[in-house]
């Protein structure tokens, strides 16, 4: 075996904010007083000036921001490589500078071989031409040859499924061909190393399988290279052999995928689903005191990975100190995007409470197959004689469910929404 | 190679494909690359041919109908109002030889002077040679050139057989130089263009006047000899004027043929084409962080 690609080194520096003194008059304008000795009239009062030589050198750094640091990483011919990472991390910034879209700050990268990334399929479509010349232009904008692309044509052309309408301007296509067309030119392209981002995304369950299928059949039996990069944790474990995790810029785990996803999942220190306060709470009032709060599997230790398919319970445990008052939790669970997706309290439990004074552990617990799979983050509500609320934290808690095992084949993506019970269905032989 | 301090073989028989730095040579053109993408080349061409007339009614003949409705504007305005001499050459032939000539160095201009911002969508995704793009926005413009060319043929025609002494000099052979030299020049000030607007979005705005501007100081609705002594040097330093009027004189013997000026038009081609191609070069390697 032998290494196709070699990096080493790389960063990418990004400057921050808007551009906003780089108009030509912005420039002119500080041109034509500094010619007379005036101070620069585009500068902000009282914020160092960061184009001048004389500004000190932290100041200007805070303008910019290293979305890849000291990259260093080597692949070998046929393996497919996994790159995890959250948004921001740095992974399509990664795949950028292997695409040759932007250049590298520091460093250099060595690649031995054509590479093409399917980094957005359809590049270069333009509604107006049918889909015949479409795959001629997004082939040839791919890196293809004439002949390669008359070659592959009746191939990519079933591949899609769009033979019937191959000479009609693509603007007339169903989204689902459009998407069809441009995964199957380009994976088509037979380079010696394919960029794969989040194209599984797309297309129905059938054509997913296709895809993976597709991208396995390049690895392995082809022997090409692949890089995939996915949000996607049973896709990118059923492709990938060996794992990136990227964070911040920065490689933090490098090595098997198993491990790597494994990593991935559990080891977020920004995702926190227990708190415990010792000594100095933070959270309390003259009638009570958070002193523990959590999220788990049923049963489970905190520290071990959630899936969608076990029960999850809710503990918080709380220093009662005032008698007369009845203390409940509501908590409002919400997606990753901060959708609050349902509200459920320990105000619903009937018996009239023990309002003596000491600690109290309240449960709640939420079945399994009820969740859809990804984070969540829970706003806590501290709610007096079940009518105010005396104290709200938002986002005290996080959690992450990973899915459960999927067959191979069966749809990878994720279902929409943030929950997905399961209820009871049934099917039967209808006798009329 | 023995590395000393690790007392193994580097194995530097490795042969990279690809080497990708932060910093290219300010003269790194890999005109081979852009032979390579040759295909790519036609296939914009043609993109840009059907897409722009795909849903018009009359189509392509909108290259016809611009000429000639600009030919009758101006003959109204300057040869009939103003009076302007044409040198005794019907002011149809006078304008519309004009017109094509100019109407092909702006359209390169004009036409590549955005392929940055134009281009942002595709450019951010893919890498083939940025330069693909203005090359085949000028071969495209000659489409358009060509048309126009047999519109001006047929004029000539017209005007032959209706008694007009056309003189068809042998300088004909000229004319393709005389094409290639104006679409280079608009090359090289539209992708100078096309590289400060990435920085400079002003300059967007001021191209469409300035083109329009630029008009009137080169000999399109007027022959260069009567432009008056002291205005002179605009149509001197103008390196498209002696471009226009000699692609005039072949074809219907108004103007000059002048070797020198027209030298000095070649010499100005080649150093803006240059500097041009390394501005375009050191853009292309970033401009997406900035776009």
């Amino acid at each position: 075996m032998s290494r196709v690609i070699k990096i080493e080194n790389v960063s990418k520096q990004y400057r921050l904010g808007s551009i906003g003194t780089n108009t030509l008059r912005g420039d002119l304008q500080r041109w034509w007083h500094q010619v007379r000795g005036l101070p620069d009239p585009t500068l902000i009062i009282g914020q160092e000036n960061s184009l001048s030589k004389s500004s000190s050198k932290s100041k200007n750094q805070d303008e910019y921001v290293w979305a890849l640091k000291d990259i260093n990483f080597e692949v070998q011919q046929g393996e497919v490589l996994g790159i995890i990472g959250k948004n921001g991390a740095g992974k399509s910034t990664l795949l950028k500078l292997l695409s040759r879209v932007t250049a590298p700050t520091t460093g250099n990268i060595k690649v031995k071989g054509r590479i093409a990334s399917l980094l957005e399929v359809g590049t270069g479509f333009h509604p107006e031409l049918t889909g015949r010349e479409n795959i001629y232009l997004n082939g040839a904008i791919l890196g293809m040859t004439q002949t390669e692309i008359r070659n592959k044509f009746d191939e990519i052309v079933e591949f899609a499924g769009v033979a019937k309408y191959i000479d009609t301007p693509v603007k007339r296509y169903s989204s689902g061909m459009y998407v069809r067309l441009a995964f199957a030119v380009a994976a088509h392209l037979e380079p010696e190393i394919l960029i794969v981002d989040e194209v599984l995304a797309v297309g129905d369950a059938e054509f997913q399988k296709k895809a993976i299928g597709k991208i396995k059949n390049v690895s392995r039996n082809e022997g090409r290279t692949v890089l995939f990069v996915s949000h996607n944790m049973s896709a990118v474990k059923s492709l990938c052999s060996r794992g990136i995790i990227l964070k911040n810029g920065i490689s933090v785990f490098e090595g098997d995928i198993e491990a790597c996803v494994g990593k991935y999942l559990k080891g977020d220190n920004d995702l926190a689903n227990h708190k415990v306060w010792e000594g100095t709470t933070e959270i309390l009032n003259e009638d009570f005191e958070l002193i523990e709060i959590g999220v788990r599997g049923k049963g489970k230790d905190y520290c071990e990975l959630m899936r969608i398919d076990e029960p999850i319970e809710f503990i918080a445990i709380i220093n009662q100190k005032n008698a007369n008052k009845r203390i409940d939790i509501t908590l409002h669970i919400k997606d990753d995007q901060g959708n609050k997706l349902f509200s459920t309290s320990s105000a619903v439990i009937n018996n009239s409470f023990d309002l003596s004074r000491g600690f109290y552990q309240t449960k709640g617990a939420f079945p399994a197959n009820f969740f859809n799979w990804g984070n969540f983050y829970i706003d806590l509500f501290i709610v007096e004689n079940r009518r105010i609320a005396t104290v709200v934290v938002e986002d005290i808690l996080s959690f992450t469910l990973s899915n459960k095992e999927v067959e191979l084949g069966t749809w990878m993506g994720r279902e929409p929404g943030g929950i997905m019970p399961t209820f009871h269905w049934e099917k039967r032989k209808h006798i009329k | 190679m023995l590395n000393d301090e690790y007392g193994t073989y580097e194995i530097n028989s490795e042969i990279w494909d690809l080497e990708i730095q932060p910093k290219r040579n300010l003269l790194d053109i890999n005109l081979k690359e852009i032979w390579n993408y040759r295909y790519l080349v036609m296939l914009f061409v043609r993109r840009d041919f059907v897409a722009k007339y795909k849903q018009t009614i009359l189509g392509p003949l909108w290259f016809v109908l611009n000429p000639l409705i600009s030919t009758f504007m101006y003959t109204l305005v300057f040869a009939g109002i103003a009076g302007i001499s044409t040198e005794g050459i019907p002011p149809q032939l006078f304008y519309l030889s004009g017109i094509v000539s100019w109407s092909y160095f702006a359209a390169c201009l004009n036409g590549t002077s955005s392929t940055f911002l134009n281009n942002a969508g595709i450019f951010g995704k893919v890498y083939f040679p940025r330069l693909v793009s203005p090359i085949s926005i000028i071969i495209s413009s000659m489409v358009q050139l060509g048309i126009q060319l047999l519109l001006l043929s047929s004029f000539m025609i017209y005007y032959g057989l209706s008694g007009y002494h056309i003189q068809i000099n042998s300088h004909l052979f000229y004319i393709p130089l005389l094409i290639i030299n104006l679409a280079l020049l608009g090359l090289g000030f539209g992708i100078i263009f096309s590289a400060l607007t990435t920085k400079y979005r002003d300059l967007s705005n001021f191209l469409g006047i300035g083109v329009q501007l630029w008009m009137f100081i080169t000999p399109v609705i007027y022959p260069s000899s009567v432009v008056p002594e002291k205005y002179r040097i605009f149509v001197i330093i103008n390196p498209v004027a002696p471009l226009v009027e000699a692609f005039k004189f072949v074809l219907i013997g108004a103007g000059e043929f002048n070797y020198g000026r027209l030298l000095y038009s070649v010499v100005f081609t080649i150093i803006l084409l240059f500097v041009g191609i390394v501005l375009f070069n050191r853009t292309e390697q970033n401009f997406m962080d900035t776009v």
